[in-house]
């Protein structure tokens, strides 16, 4: 019962005769903490837990416009696992999710951590101006970003084309004047890597900038001492000390990356295009841009979906409880 | 030797600040480029022959934004109207619910406290886009046995964005509350201030800047949220907030890009300023799973 206790209030004096009474104000004292948390657990509970749920029981079953109205759902077994696992379509969707989540996340450690090295070496005051405009990178509204890059391509008006065009054909080729990015999934695909790097390598970069900063200058002398040079104190001291941030970084990013769905829907101008596809925007297809919609397929696919977030996140729970936060 | 020094620290330095200039322009470029095709005139929007810099300054754009009518029955302020409601309201509610939530978890030792923890570490986790489909069907059956309209309502997506702006909202508060020393709150207690005192005298003063980082944390989400409010404000064009409004610029033939941008800018100005408030907070936020405030 100690472990119920109050830790805020002052300690009750020890009177051993009413027994009785402490004991109901101990047991109301253990269900404060209960009362407390049942207004945020129940929202939750109700609006996030129980769709996940639904999710899996509707993955199992046939679920579709008329189980919406109200007719009884049909038990299916894995059916649809079985239709989404044996489908081209799928598995190809699933490469392209892997292919492009993966240089989004090379390209934004990359550059992030060079721009974090960069802003350490400057001096003050430009590091405060390049900070500013990252800042504004990683402000900016991800539906503004990815219109300003569908506009930085566009056909016809696009920066980007008129550049092109201008320079001299045999250094980039001809026919940029009318170029379409959009259409196909081999140029509309390094366009949004190219939003989603723009807009994530900020947080990296000054992530890396404040652990670099947490090093001990002690360290580099001690590296130089040995003799090292830049690049072996580099290896030798800034990568053992920020491994834990890189990981941690490197877990944020692939989740944030994997659920990209409003870049790639303006970019390529609403969810009806099937060429160009990332799990997200199938798992809308075929939920709500289908005919007839087929909520059961989606939701196995998104219980697919959320079965592989929840295992790249293992990692980042497992630093998350060895931290002590749960405690 | 010291010559050879001298030059290749020189050279070292102009690569630094090329390099330096090299990322500003390639982070600052898009924003910039939005705000110089808002406010061209629209011939020179459709050029071959784009300028870097406007050569005639107009408001057109904006004024068009802010008078015009995209769908018959609004105009940007009825989104501005319905965003700021959605917004505003549910981060109010999001941070009542995870203050007192905080406290409990923060203050008092009980069985289910880790087990609860865990659960907002996970749920954190799960992407909305792949619960999107369970949250529309739960959200029509629920509002028909209540008799409301939730998935084609503010009300639905409003109950959503408190749901998840909770999780970050309660693990940031929390601690604030746990950095308050216990032994302020005794010694009141000692001086016979009562529970409801401790709270408004002591703990509040102290938790609020946390209680306020934390709320613009989740304004900054909910406020650029898309997948949610489209899915389930689609058929009530009455309903829509900005973010979904600005796709609306994309005609059938032609896109507007003057008055998108114009919008574009009008969404990312309240953005801007809160996230320079939040600026710091917003890396140990994230990288900490917004646990070391």
């Amino acid at each position: 019962m100690t472990q119920t206790l109050e830790r805020a209030t002052a300690p009750e004096p020890q009177e051993p005769r009413p027994r009785l009474r402490s004991k109901r104000v101990s047991r109301r004292r253990a269900l404060t903490p209960y009362l407390l948390i049942l207004p945020a657990l129940a929202t939750l509970a109700v609006v996030l837990l129980w769709p996940i749920v639904q999710m899996v029981w509707m993955s199992l079953h046939d679920y579709g416009l008329r189980q919406l109205q109200g007719q009884e759902a049909e038990w299916n077994g894995f059916a649809h696992y079985t239709a989404v696992l044996t489908d081209a379509r799928f598995w190809e969707i699933f490469r392209n999710t892997i292919v492009v989540c993966l240089a989004m996340v090379v390209l934004t450690m990359i550059l992030g951590t060079l721009v974090g090295i960069l802003l350490h070496k400057l001096p003050n005051w430009a590091s405060t101006i390049l900070g500013l405009g990252l800042m504004l990178a990683w402000a900016t509204p991800v539906i503004s970003a990815a219109i300003v890059y569908r506009w930085l391509f566009d056909t016809r008006y696009g920066l980007v084309n008129t550049i092109l065009a201008a320079l001299p054909d045999w250094l980039v080729g001809s026919g940029w004047g009318e170029f379409n990015w959009f259409n196909s999934p081999s140029t509309l695909f390094p366009i949004l890597i190219v939003t989603v790097v723009w807009q994530s390598f900020p947080f990296v970069a000054i992530s890396v900038l404040a652990g670099l900063k947490s090093i001990p200058g002690e360290l580099y002398e001690a590296a130089r001492m040995d003799g090292a040079g830049a690049w072996k104190s580099f290896w030798s001291v800034t990568a053992p000390m920020l491994r834990p941030l890189f990981a941690l970084l490197l877990v944020l990013q692939v989740i944030w990356d994997f659920r990209i769905f409003t870049q790639l829907f303006i970019l390529a101008g609403g969810v009806t295009n099937r060429e160009v596809a990332l799990l997200p925007v199938y798992i809308y297809q075929l939920g709500f841009a289908s005919t007839p919609p087929n909520y059961g397929m989606g939701s196995a696919i998104a219980v697919i979906m959320t079965v592989l977030v929840l295992a790249i996140t293992a990692y980042y729970l497992r630093v998350m409880i060895r931290q002590g936060e749960t405690r | 030797m010291n010559n050879v020094h001298r030059l290749r620290r020189a050279v070292g330095k102009v690569g630094l600040y090329t390099a330096a200039l090299a990322v500003f322009v390639f982070a600052v470029f898009p924003v910039y480029w939005v705000l110089a095709t808002a406010l061209r005139p629209t011939g020179e929007i459709f050029t071959r022959e784009p300028t870097l810099l406007p050569r005639t300054i107009t408001f057109e754009h904006f004024e068009r934004v802010l008078s015009g009518v995209l769908i018959p029955g609004t105009s940007f302020w009825s989104f501005l109207t319905n965003s700021l409601i959605v917004t505003l309201g549910s981060v109010t509610v999001a941070a009542l619910l995870s203050l007192v939530a905080a406290i409990g978890v923060a203050r008092y030792r009980f069985r289910l406290r880790s087990v609860f923890i865990l659960l907002l570490l996970v749920i954190q986790m799960v992407p909305v886009e792949a619960l999107i489909i369970s949250l529309f069907v739960n959200f029509f059956h629920l509002g028909r046995t209540l008799d409301v309209e939730l998935v084609n309502s503010l009300a639905g997506v409003f109950v959503v964005y408190v749901a998840v702006s909770l999780p970050i909202t309660i693990l940031m508060v929390r601690n604030f509350v746990n950095a308050v020393p216990k032994d302020l709150e005794e010694a009141a207690a000692i001086d016979g201030a009562g529970a409801w005192t401790i709270f408004w005298r002591i703990l509040m003063p102290l938790v609020a800047p946390g209680l306020a980082a934390a709320s613009i944390f989740a304004f900054i989400t909910t406020w650029n949220e898309f997948v949610v409010a489209f899915t389930f404000l689609q058929n009530n064009t009455g309903a829509y907030t900005l973010p979904i409004s600005l796709q609306y610029y994309f005609g059938a033939v032609s896109i507007e890009w003057g008055s998108i941008m114009a919008a574009s800018t009008l969404l990312t100005v309240p953005v801007m300023i809160f996230f320079l408030l939040v600026q710091r907070r917003m890396v140990s936020g994230l990288t900490m799973g917004a646990v070391k405030g």
